[in-house]
């Protein structure tokens, strides 16, 4: 037990440090060098000069924001995964992204912005995620397809039927209406509300705490939901709260960063196999550790073909196509043995 | 201790069970049989919990389960069911699931109490010597001791069953009913376990339930219950029934087609 608890802390003090080095790495990296021994100069000078407000006003915001989303994407994975005992499920595979896009396109469309003012996105975006999971919630229960294939089959049909909902409210909106939409869609961390990104890692601290609220519950699940309720926990409420957790996860940080697609697979599946199954270690570090692989993924984004920038759900999108890809062939093998 | 009085109910609106009654006494080993598909399985979902009561209730001490938080029935009844699922983890780290509802609302590590409660359920069902093992890769027999330590982890008064020996060797078997029955006796445990060996439960319970298309058929010792009548009514098949030399409880033998021809016709 003692020696499982000092495993735990050392993990965790890895997985800070690793955050903490990419952190560093981010605020120096970038078409403005700025070097780990200038970073401090700058800081104590203060205000003013040109290096300041590049770390503060430009790279800082970035980072945080790559903080709240990937941890919250990671979170969101390891939850989905824990409740359906799969692997494979995170937000973007069960489609909860694509309704989250639909939820922000229309807001952008019908310019929900001017009575609801900045919030428009993020409500509109948790509103269509929920509706997604809500969705999926009701064809797992009612209709029993728990069935790993089918559960993900939907995901991917769910996901074609936004993306091609999307073209429409494209092809009908107005043309400086256009250029936020797909700007958005490609998934960038560029944003300039400082509001909003305190709000994004508030929401994201805040479902790592709620998310310990049910690591047990979340263990007992890896035996099936009868077995858990067998060891006294009250299923369908824990699984309709999780629900409702998971979807303001992936809606907020949908609806603040655009589609950043399988950081909710790959970071978790990565996580496990040093850390285990105990969700008590795998919530936290994978949370860190999906922090720090979107904060990486985007400085990437944004200096391997500098001055221009890539936008870093493609580049989320390529690593993690190719990693499901290899996983899926992986699963296979296992499926087949049982 | 517990009581199902009047109880109905089944999947959807198909009411498979239809009024049971039934009292188990504190300290009781009762086994549950009857033909496949009869509601065994049923009515051990209704007691845990997991089927919902169409009408009448179930009663444990007096208190309506119905009415029960999850963790407070978790605390009193324990099941050991046919799951397949085990998820990734070791032996050890199984069992102390076990302790999930004596946690508190805001403790997340185990405490001293709870591993010294698992190492010793551990002891009596002998799994301590693969603790370290992982779950999904022990043998069928060893997984059924995995199981019951888990349930006993969880100290309840109650301890239920499903099939708990089907798809072993004899060896375990009777390795497995004779560890419950020690458990019935040792720490007063009451018992209640579906079983399909008819030899088995005859030998091990000291009453039987026996359910007949979701409706209680019989209940009495043994030897009240195990009759070449009634087994040949409810299960349709033809059967010796002789006393076992040893312990003198019922022992059912089954007689090939091949021999019932030729008895016909010698």
């Amino acid at each position: 037990m003692k020696k499982k608890v000092i495993s735990w802390i050392l993990w965790i003090s890895i997985l800070c440090s690793l955050l903490l080095g990419i952190v560093l790495f981010s605020l120096c990296t970038g078409s403005a060098g700025i070097s780990l021994k200038k970073i401090l100069g700058v800081i104590l000078e203060g205000r003013g000069t040109i290096e300041y407000s590049i770390l503060f006003d430009i790279r800082l915001p970035r980072i945080i924001l790559g903080f709240a989303v990937g941890g919250a994407l990671s979170l969101a994975g390891v939850i989905l995964q824990g409740m359906f005992r799969n692997p494979l499920v995170e937000p973007y595979t069960l489609g909860i992204s694509g309704g989250a896009a639909i939820g922000v396109c229309l807001s952008i469309v019908l310019r929900l912005n001017r009575p609801l003012g900045i919030l428009s996105m993020p409500i509109s975006g948790f509103l269509g995620a929920a509706l997604i999971i809500l969705l999926i919630y009701t064809l797992s229960i009612r209709k029993g397809i728990l069935k790993i294939q089918g559960l993900l089959l939907t995901g991917v049909m769910i996901s074609f039927i936004s993306s091609s909902l999307i073209m429409l409210i494209m092809s009908i909106s107005r043309a400086e209406d256009l250029h936020g939409i797909i700007f958005w869609i490609m998934g960038s961390l560029e944003e300039p509300n400082w509001f909003l990104i305190k709000l994004a890692s508030f929401i994201a601290i805040f479902g790592l705490a709620v998310s310990y609220l049910f690591c047990f519950s979340l263990n007992a699940f890896s035996l099936g939901e009868e077995e858990a309720l067998h060891l006294g926990i009250n299923v369908e409420r824990t699984k309709r709260l999780l629900f409702i957790l998971t979807s303001l996860l992936t809606g907020f940080s949908v609806s603040v960063a655009g589609i950043i697609g399988f950081i909710g697979l790959v970071v978790p599946h990565f996580i496990r196999m040093f850390v285990g199954n105990d969700h008590r270690i795998l919530l936290i570090s994978s949370f860190l550790c999906g922090a720090a692989f979107l904060i990486f993924c985007d400085t990437l984004a944004r200096t391997v073909i500098s001055p221009m920038e890539l936008p870093v759900g493609v580049l989320t999108g390529i690593l993690g196509g190719i990693f499901f890809v290899y996983a899926l062939t992986k699963r296979q093998v296992a499926l087949g043995r049982k | 201790m517990l009581e199902i009085k009047n109880l109905t109910c089944g999947y959807d609106a198909k009411f498979f069970l239809k009024d049971i009654n039934l009292k188990i006494e504190n300290r009781e080993l009762v086994g549950i049989i009857g033909p496949n598909g009869s509601g065994k399985t049923t009515l051990l979902k209704g007691m845990t919990r997991v089927l919902k009561p169409k009408k009448g209730g179930i009663f444990l001490e007096g208190k309506n389960i119905a009415q029960m938080g999850f963790k407070e029935l978790a605390k009193r009844i324990a099941v050991v069911s046919q799951s397949f699922e085990t998820g990734f983890m070791s032996v050890e780290e199984f069992v102390l699931l076990g302790r999930i509802p004596h946690f508190e609302r805001f403790q997340f590590l185990e405490t001293k109490k709870d591993l010294e409660i698992t190492r010793k359920c551990m002891m009596l069902t002998d799994t301590l010597r693969f603790k370290d093992r992982p779950i999904s890769e022990i043998s069928g027999g060893e997984r059924q001791l995995a199981l019951i330590a888990r349930a006993l982890a969880q100290e309840p008064k109650l301890l239920l069953l499903d099939e708990p020996t089907t798809h072993l060797d004899i060896t375990h078997q009777v390795g497995i009913l004779d560890l419950i029955s020690r458990l019935n006796k040792e720490l007063e445990l009451t018992v209640i376990m579906v079983l399909h060996d008819l030899n088995l439960a005859s030998e091990y319970c000291h009453r039987l339930v026996l359910i007949n298309e979701g409706k209680m058929h019989k209940i009495g010792v043994p030897s009240q219950v195990l009759n070449y009548q009634t087994i040949e009514e409810i299960y349709k098949t033809v059967v010796l029934v002789e006393k076992n030399p040893v312990s003198s409880k019922p022992y059912i033998l089954v007689v090939s087609e091949e021999e019932r021809q030729k008895r016909k016709n010698g």
